[in-house]
Protein backbone atom coordinates (compact mmCIF):
# COMPACT_ATOMS: atom_id res chain seq x y z
CA UNK A 1 0.00 0.00 0.00
CA UNK A 2 1.21 3.54 -0.40
CA UNK A 3 2.33 5.68 2.41
CA UNK A 4 1.68 8.99 0.90
CA UNK A 5 0.66 10.02 -2.20
CA UNK A 6 0.51 14.17 -2.50
CA UNK A 7 -0.37 15.08 -5.92
CA UNK A 8 0.45 18.33 -5.63
CA UNK A 9 3.98 18.39 -4.66
CA UNK A 10 4.14 15.36 -7.41
CA UNK A 11 5.43 12.93 -4.40
CA UNK A 12 5.08 9.61 -3.79
CA UNK A 13 6.01 7.50 -0.82
CA UNK A 14 5.87 3.85 -0.90
CA UNK A 15 6.94 1.15 1.51
CA UNK A 16 9.67 -1.14 -0.30
CA UNK A 17 6.97 -4.29 -1.76
CA UNK A 18 7.12 -5.49 -4.88
CA UNK A 19 3.18 -5.44 -4.04
CA UNK A 20 3.38 -1.19 -4.70
CA UNK A 21 5.03 -1.68 -8.12
CA UNK A 22 2.00 -1.14 -9.94
CA UNK A 23 0.83 1.80 -7.52
CA UNK A 24 4.60 3.22 -8.31
CA UNK A 25 3.94 2.93 -12.48
CA UNK A 26 0.09 4.41 -12.47
CA UNK A 27 1.49 7.13 -10.34
CA UNK A 28 4.29 8.05 -12.76
CA UNK A 29 2.45 7.74 -16.22
CA UNK A 30 -0.69 10.13 -14.00
CA UNK A 31 2.28 12.89 -13.60
CA UNK A 32 3.69 11.95 -16.97
CA UNK A 33 0.22 12.98 -18.56
CA UNK A 34 -0.17 16.17 -16.21
CA UNK A 35 1.72 17.51 -18.38
CA UNK A 36 0.53 16.82 -21.83
CA UNK A 37 3.41 14.90 -22.86
CA UNK A 38 2.86 11.66 -25.47
CA UNK A 39 1.55 9.16 -23.43
CA UNK A 40 3.53 6.71 -25.08
CA UNK A 41 6.65 8.10 -24.73
CA UNK A 42 6.31 8.23 -21.03
CA UNK A 43 5.92 3.97 -20.91
CA UNK A 44 10.19 4.18 -21.12
CA UNK A 45 10.05 7.03 -17.86
CA UNK A 46 7.16 4.54 -16.20
CA UNK A 47 9.14 0.67 -16.88
CA UNK A 48 12.29 2.29 -15.58
CA UNK A 49 10.72 3.92 -12.44
CA UNK A 50 9.84 0.26 -11.90
CA UNK A 51 13.20 -1.45 -12.90
CA UNK A 52 15.13 1.49 -10.50
CA UNK A 53 12.33 0.58 -7.47
CA UNK A 54 12.72 -3.32 -8.07
CA UNK A 55 16.77 -2.80 -7.60
CA UNK A 56 15.73 -0.99 -4.35
CA UNK A 57 13.11 -3.63 -3.17
CA UNK A 58 16.15 -6.19 -3.94
CA UNK A 59 19.91 -4.76 -3.44
CA UNK A 60 19.41 -1.80 -0.85
CA UNK A 61 16.26 -3.41 1.47
CA UNK A 62 17.29 -6.89 0.76
CA UNK A 63 13.32 -7.24 0.45
CA UNK A 64 12.62 -5.97 3.71
CA UNK A 65 8.88 -4.48 2.87
CA UNK A 66 9.73 -1.93 5.89
CA UNK A 67 12.08 0.36 3.75
CA UNK A 68 10.48 3.81 2.08
CA UNK A 69 10.80 4.55 -1.47
CA UNK A 70 10.07 8.20 -2.02
CA UNK A 71 9.49 8.96 -5.76
CA UNK A 72 9.74 12.77 -6.90
CA UNK A 73 8.66 14.05 -10.46
CA UNK A 74 9.63 17.39 -12.02
CA UNK A 75 9.74 18.88 -15.62
CA UNK A 76 12.01 21.82 -16.63
CA UNK A 77 14.06 23.05 -19.68
CA UNK A 78 12.50 19.85 -21.78
CA UNK A 79 13.36 17.46 -19.26
CA UNK A 80 11.31 15.02 -17.45
CA UNK A 81 13.35 14.07 -14.03
CA UNK A 82 12.21 11.66 -11.18
CA UNK A 83 14.40 11.46 -8.34
CA UNK A 84 14.07 8.31 -6.07
CA UNK A 85 15.56 7.59 -3.02
CA UNK A 86 15.44 5.35 -0.26
CA UNK A 87 17.54 4.85 2.87
CA UNK A 88 19.29 1.32 2.28
CA UNK A 89 22.14 -0.02 1.84
CA UNK A 90 24.18 1.99 -0.71
CA UNK A 91 23.25 0.68 -4.43
CA UNK A 92 24.98 2.39 -7.41
CA UNK A 93 23.55 0.92 -10.47
CA UNK A 94 25.88 2.59 -12.77
CA UNK A 95 28.63 0.36 -10.79
CA UNK A 96 27.22 -2.81 -12.41
CA UNK A 97 28.41 -4.35 -15.76
CA UNK A 98 26.62 -5.12 -18.66
CA UNK A 99 24.77 -8.41 -18.34
CA UNK A 100 25.94 -11.41 -21.22
CA UNK A 101 22.55 -12.59 -21.75
CA UNK A 102 23.34 -15.81 -23.69
CA UNK A 103 26.07 -16.55 -20.70
CA UNK A 104 23.28 -16.46 -17.83
CA UNK A 105 20.86 -18.24 -19.86
CA UNK A 106 23.22 -21.07 -20.42
CA UNK A 107 23.55 -20.99 -16.62
CA UNK A 108 20.16 -20.91 -16.31
CA UNK A 109 19.83 -17.59 -14.19
CA UNK A 110 17.67 -14.98 -14.87
CA UNK A 111 18.22 -11.55 -13.62
CA UNK A 112 20.72 -8.79 -14.09
CA UNK A 113 18.82 -6.78 -16.82
CA UNK A 114 16.88 -3.94 -14.85
CA UNK A 115 19.49 -1.65 -14.79
CA UNK A 116 20.87 -2.28 -18.16
CA UNK A 117 17.39 -1.57 -19.58
CA UNK A 118 16.51 1.25 -17.51
CA UNK A 119 19.89 2.93 -19.12
CA UNK A 120 18.48 2.20 -22.54
CA UNK A 121 15.63 3.71 -22.02
CA UNK A 122 16.34 6.97 -20.24
CA UNK A 123 18.92 9.67 -21.09
CA UNK A 124 20.47 10.21 -18.00
CA UNK A 125 21.11 8.21 -14.81
CA UNK A 126 22.35 9.40 -12.13
CA UNK A 127 23.19 8.02 -8.72
CA UNK A 128 24.89 9.71 -5.72
CA UNK A 129 24.28 8.71 -1.85
CA UNK A 130 24.07 11.79 0.87
CA UNK A 131 24.62 10.17 4.42
CA UNK A 132 21.87 7.08 4.76
CA UNK A 133 20.11 8.59 1.65
CA UNK A 134 20.58 7.23 -1.89
CA UNK A 135 19.32 8.58 -4.71
CA UNK A 136 19.00 8.47 -7.91
CA UNK A 137 17.92 10.58 -10.67
CA UNK A 138 16.71 9.25 -14.29
CA UNK A 139 15.78 11.78 -16.94
CA UNK A 140 13.99 12.22 -20.20
CA UNK A 141 14.88 14.40 -22.73
CA UNK A 142 11.65 15.85 -24.25
CA UNK A 143 12.98 16.19 -27.66
CA UNK B 1 -3.39 -3.55 -7.99
CA UNK B 2 -1.06 -5.71 -10.40
CA UNK B 3 -2.96 -7.99 -12.25
CA UNK B 4 -1.67 -11.08 -13.99
CA UNK B 5 -2.94 -14.19 -14.97
CA UNK B 6 -1.16 -16.93 -16.35
CA UNK B 7 -2.42 -20.15 -17.90
CA UNK B 8 -1.57 -22.77 -20.04
CA UNK B 9 -3.00 -25.34 -22.29
CA UNK B 10 -2.22 -28.15 -24.78
CA UNK B 11 -1.96 -28.45 -28.46
CA UNK B 12 -1.32 -31.17 -29.58
CA UNK B 13 3.07 -31.71 -28.21
CA UNK B 14 3.08 -27.66 -27.79
CA UNK B 15 2.04 -26.08 -24.52
CA UNK B 16 1.12 -22.89 -24.68
CA UNK B 17 1.31 -20.48 -22.10
CA UNK B 18 -1.22 -17.71 -22.24
CA UNK B 19 0.10 -14.62 -20.20
CA UNK B 20 -2.25 -11.71 -19.09
CA UNK B 21 -1.89 -8.23 -17.81
CA UNK B 22 0.76 -6.71 -16.00
CA UNK B 23 4.44 -8.60 -15.57
CA UNK B 24 6.32 -7.39 -13.36
CA UNK B 25 8.91 -8.59 -10.24
CA UNK B 26 5.62 -8.98 -8.41
CA UNK B 27 4.08 -12.08 -10.73
CA UNK B 28 7.03 -13.03 -12.10
CA UNK B 29 7.28 -16.27 -9.90
CA UNK B 30 3.90 -17.01 -10.88
CA UNK B 31 4.85 -17.48 -14.47
CA UNK B 32 7.97 -19.56 -13.12
CA UNK B 33 5.28 -21.46 -10.86
CA UNK B 34 4.14 -22.33 -14.97
CA UNK B 35 7.40 -23.21 -15.55
CA UNK B 36 7.88 -25.56 -12.91
CA UNK B 37 4.77 -27.41 -13.56
CA UNK B 38 5.88 -28.11 -17.38
CA UNK B 39 8.87 -29.44 -16.51
CA UNK B 40 7.50 -31.29 -13.83
CA UNK B 41 5.12 -32.94 -16.72
CA UNK B 42 8.20 -33.31 -18.90
CA UNK B 43 6.81 -30.59 -21.63
CA UNK B 44 9.69 -28.95 -22.90
CA UNK B 45 8.54 -27.59 -26.31
CA UNK B 46 6.17 -24.27 -24.91
CA UNK B 47 4.72 -21.16 -26.70
CA UNK B 48 4.44 -17.82 -24.79
CA UNK B 49 1.08 -16.21 -26.23
CA UNK B 50 1.59 -12.68 -25.32
CA UNK B 51 -2.02 -11.32 -26.41
CA UNK B 52 -3.05 -10.29 -23.93
CA UNK B 53 -0.17 -8.98 -22.03
CA UNK B 54 0.20 -4.95 -21.76
CA UNK B 55 3.07 -4.42 -19.57
CA UNK B 56 6.50 -6.50 -19.06
CA UNK B 57 9.81 -5.61 -17.23
CA UNK B 58 13.04 -7.38 -16.99
CA UNK B 59 11.75 -9.09 -14.33
CA UNK B 60 9.21 -11.35 -16.97
CA UNK B 61 12.65 -11.50 -19.15
CA UNK B 62 14.38 -12.94 -16.52
CA UNK B 63 12.27 -15.94 -15.66
CA UNK B 64 12.71 -17.05 -19.73
CA UNK B 65 16.51 -16.82 -19.79
CA UNK B 66 15.93 -18.81 -17.01
CA UNK B 67 13.98 -21.53 -18.08
CA UNK B 68 14.73 -21.54 -22.24
CA UNK B 69 17.90 -23.63 -21.37
CA UNK B 70 16.19 -26.29 -19.38
CA UNK B 71 13.80 -26.41 -22.49
CA UNK B 72 16.56 -26.85 -25.11
CA UNK B 73 18.35 -29.87 -23.55
CA UNK B 74 15.36 -31.57 -23.90
CA UNK B 75 14.59 -31.22 -27.33
CA UNK B 76 12.15 -28.45 -26.55
CA UNK B 77 12.14 -24.37 -26.49
CA UNK B 78 10.43 -21.44 -25.69
CA UNK B 79 8.94 -19.52 -28.61
CA UNK B 80 7.33 -16.32 -28.17
CA UNK B 81 3.92 -15.03 -30.44
CA UNK B 82 1.46 -12.15 -30.47
CA UNK B 83 3.25 -9.32 -28.56
CA UNK B 84 1.97 -6.17 -28.66
CA UNK B 85 4.30 -3.28 -29.87
CA UNK B 86 5.65 -1.75 -26.49
CA UNK B 87 5.97 -5.45 -24.97
CA UNK B 88 8.11 -6.60 -28.40
CA UNK B 89 10.16 -3.02 -27.65
CA UNK B 90 11.70 -4.38 -24.66
CA UNK B 91 12.80 -7.80 -25.42
CA UNK B 92 14.38 -5.80 -28.92
CA UNK B 93 16.27 -3.22 -26.63
CA UNK B 94 17.54 -6.44 -24.14
CA UNK B 95 18.68 -8.26 -27.77
CA UNK B 96 16.40 -11.41 -27.82
CA UNK B 97 15.45 -11.30 -31.15
CA UNK B 98 18.90 -13.45 -32.27
CA UNK B 99 18.40 -15.52 -28.92
CA UNK B 100 14.71 -16.07 -29.24
CA UNK B 101 11.99 -17.09 -31.92
CA UNK B 102 9.25 -14.49 -32.31
CA UNK B 103 5.87 -15.24 -34.24
CA UNK B 104 2.91 -12.97 -35.25
CA UNK B 105 0.77 -15.42 -34.67
CA UNK B 106 0.63 -18.71 -32.32
CA UNK B 107 -0.27 -21.49 -34.71
CA UNK B 108 3.06 -19.82 -36.90
CA UNK B 109 5.05 -21.00 -33.94
CA UNK B 110 3.24 -24.13 -33.30
CA UNK B 111 4.36 -25.31 -36.91
CA UNK B 112 7.65 -24.68 -36.15
CA UNK B 113 7.50 -27.40 -33.75
CA UNK B 114 6.12 -29.34 -35.91
CA UNK B 115 8.55 -29.23 -39.18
Amino acid sequence: MKIKENIENKELIVNSSTDNLSEVRTFVQAMWNSYGYDEKKGRSVVISVDEACTNIIKHAYHFDTNGIIKIKVKSKKNKFIVKITDTGSHFDPNQIPEPNIPERQKSKKGGGLGIYLMKKLMDEVKYSNKGKKNELILVKYLN
Amino acid sequence: MADFKVSSREQGQVRIIDVRGYLDAHTAPELENEFNKLIDNEQFKVVVNFNDLNYISSAGLGVFMAYVETMREHNGDIKFSNLKDDVYNIFDLLGFPVLYEFYDKEEDAIVKYNQ
